[in-house]
């Protein structure tokens, strides 16, 4: 049970949430931008949260099916296909042996992920599947996916009809012009009145040189009340560092696991998922919320997620 | 930022960092390492990882389970918070691991000693003399990071310290031995890098198959030899 690409893509790599308890040793996590997508259509299927997906960047990937599959779609609108029929994200499809799954349009989002019923066949590496790939190594051979790879799969279709799928409530609100919210950092203080005033107030633009290691901003540059000469620590998905000339960079899911520039914010849990979904030229805002507020949000999400678990094993295990 | 003061602040929803302060010597090196080796043998429930840094320890946790876990604080934050407090005291209380020394072989000549000779005019040296200036001391591994395995190492002589490159190269290759300022460290992997080339090992730092997938970690004391 295999699939086989028929187009590469431009960047397609297998991930899941991350490899977790390495980043001591300079090991960045990688995993999913998107991790919440990965969630949704992971549990969707029935299968581990946790489980392999294919992250799929724009102009996507052509696969064809050699046995028979049930997958999900989630994360960005890249208008797929199974041969001629547009199929939706967020549902359960089944794939005829002999299929091609294609993508003809960006209507939105950057990154589609692909998960299938059972999973991947994917040798783990330190307890993930993500690929990390300046290592070039975890994944698919530490590389992303060129014509003519296979991939195999565990489990053949057993059944073809599905009335479930992923409730509106849990898919992240994506927008191409979002205002994402923030909690401060340990140089937040620093910032000047005006500084502080631009980064709460202004439009900032995703630079063309933003990747899965970091997103570069552009926008009115932010200055602090002093230089500030900062020994190398810890940062995380989501760190907003200000670099020396003005502007800032959000760290993404291939960061590296230290660095010395200042932390003026950090963006909040819950809203990685929309920040992973944007790319070059599209603007974001920022909005200040208190840590406490941004915990709750996670509590929600998380309660809300447990809630849709139990519901999908009654349906799945039907 | 005081001297040796203790602070504790949020790095993001989901960690936090505690700081000894903000600069660069073994004395709060050690106490890092101490505080990490003490909450990785008795964790919490939510917690993920930490990264022990120069001066400071980061603890990465699950918020939805720590605050399930220790509901009588208001957020995650400030139950992780006090457990690293609590963490502080006891820690004084095991004893320090040892740290083991380690040689790293490196080849000092020119086709990859790409920054040597600038290093040794910067500081007004001959290449000869940057050299054994350079081997002549033990070093500590106080992280790792930038690279998986990449040891940020310390402190040079300062005769021989020399900044970072205007430019970074996109290409140091892997095995390199560099420069910045009063630190060193070798390039686990290839990688674009701005640090001074002066030399290349063959050691293997970055070791994918073990279980502890580097050779290096936080606390060794490292001699170069000239290979």
């Amino acid at each position: 049970m295999s699939l086989i690409f028929q187009k590469s893509g431009i960047l397609t790599t297998v991930q899941d949430l991350g490899r977790k308890g390495f980043k001591r040793f300079g090991l960045n996590p990688n995993g999913a931008m998107d991790k919440t997508a990965v969630r949704l259509i992971n549990i969707l299927l029935g299968n581990d949260e946790n489980e392999a997906v294919l992250e799929i960047h724009f102009p996507a990937s052509a696969l064809e099916f050699n046995e028979s599959a049930i997958i999900a779609l989630g994360g960005a609108d890249f208008g797929a296909k199974i041969d001629r029929n547009q199929i939706e994200n967020w549902r359960p499809f089944f794939v005829e042996k002999g299929q091609i799954l294609s993508f003809s349009t960006k209507v939105r989002g950057n990154r589609a992920y692909l998960t299938i019923k059972g999973g991947f066949e994917i040798e783990k590496w330190l307890g993930s599947s993500s690929t990390n790939l300046q290592a070039q190594i975890g994944g698919f051979n530490g590389r992303s996916f060129e014509k003519c790879d296979e991939i195999l799969f565990n489990e053949k279709a057993k059944t073809q009809n599905f009335d479930y799928f992923v409730s509106d409530n849990l898919i992240p609100k994506y927008k191409t012009s979002p205002t994402i919210k923030i909690i401060v950092g340990a140089e937040f203080e620093f910032l000047t009145g005006l500084s502080e005033e631009i980064l709460l107030n202004e439009e900032f633009t995703i630079a063309n040189d933003s990747n899965r290691m970091g997103f570069r901003l552009s926008g009115k540059p932010l200055y602090l009340l002093d230089n500030i000469e900062l020994v190398s620590s810890a940062v995380d998905f989501g760190t907003i560092q200000l670099l020396p000339d003005g502007q800032m960079i959000i760290l993404m899911a291939d960061h590296q696991t230290t660095g010395g520039y200042p932390r003026i914010a950090h963006i909040i849990s819950t809203n990685l998922p929309i920040l992973a979904q944007l790319g070059a030229n599209d603007k974001i805002k920022f909005e200040l919320i208190s840590l406490k507020e941004a915990e709750d949000f996670t509590l929600k999400f998380e309660k809300d997620l447990n809630f849709f678990k139990l519901g999908t094993r009654t349906l799945v295990r039907r | 930022m005081k001297k040796n003061h203790v602070k504790i602040f949020p790095l993001g929803d989901n960690a936090l960092t505690l700081s000894f302060g903000n600069e660069i010597s073994p004395e709060l090196n050690k106490k890092v390492l101490k505080l990490a080796n003490f909450i990785e043998q008795n964790p919490f429930k939510g917690f993920i990882e930490t990264v022990p840094a120069y001066s400071s320890l980061s603890i990465f946790y699950d918020v939805f389970r720590v605050r399930n876990e220790f509901s009588d604080f208001e957020t995650a934050f400030e139950a992780v918070k006090t457990f690293v407090e609590n963490s502080l005291k006891n820690s004084g209380k095991i004893n320090k691991k040892k740290s083991r020394l380690i040689e790293i072989p490196v080849n000092f000549e020119k086709e990859f000693a790409l920054d040597l000779e600038f290093v040794a005019s910067e500081n007004d040296l001959s290449p000869e003399k940057v050299i054994e200036i350079f081997t002549s001391k033990t070093y500590r591994v106080y992280l790792l990071g930038f690279l998986p395995g990449f040891a940020y190492m310390g402190e040079l002589d300062a005769q021989i310290a020399t900044p970072r490159k205007n430019s970074p190269r996109k290409k140091v290759p892997k095995g390199s031995v560099g420069i910045a300022g009063r630190q060193t460290g070798i390039y686990s992997l290839e990688s674009p890098g701005g640090w001074q080339i002066i030399g290349k090992t063959a050691t293997e730092l970055f070791t994918p198959e073990d279980e502890n997938p580097t050779f290096l970690q936080a606390g060794d004391l490292i001699r170069f030899t000239e290979k």
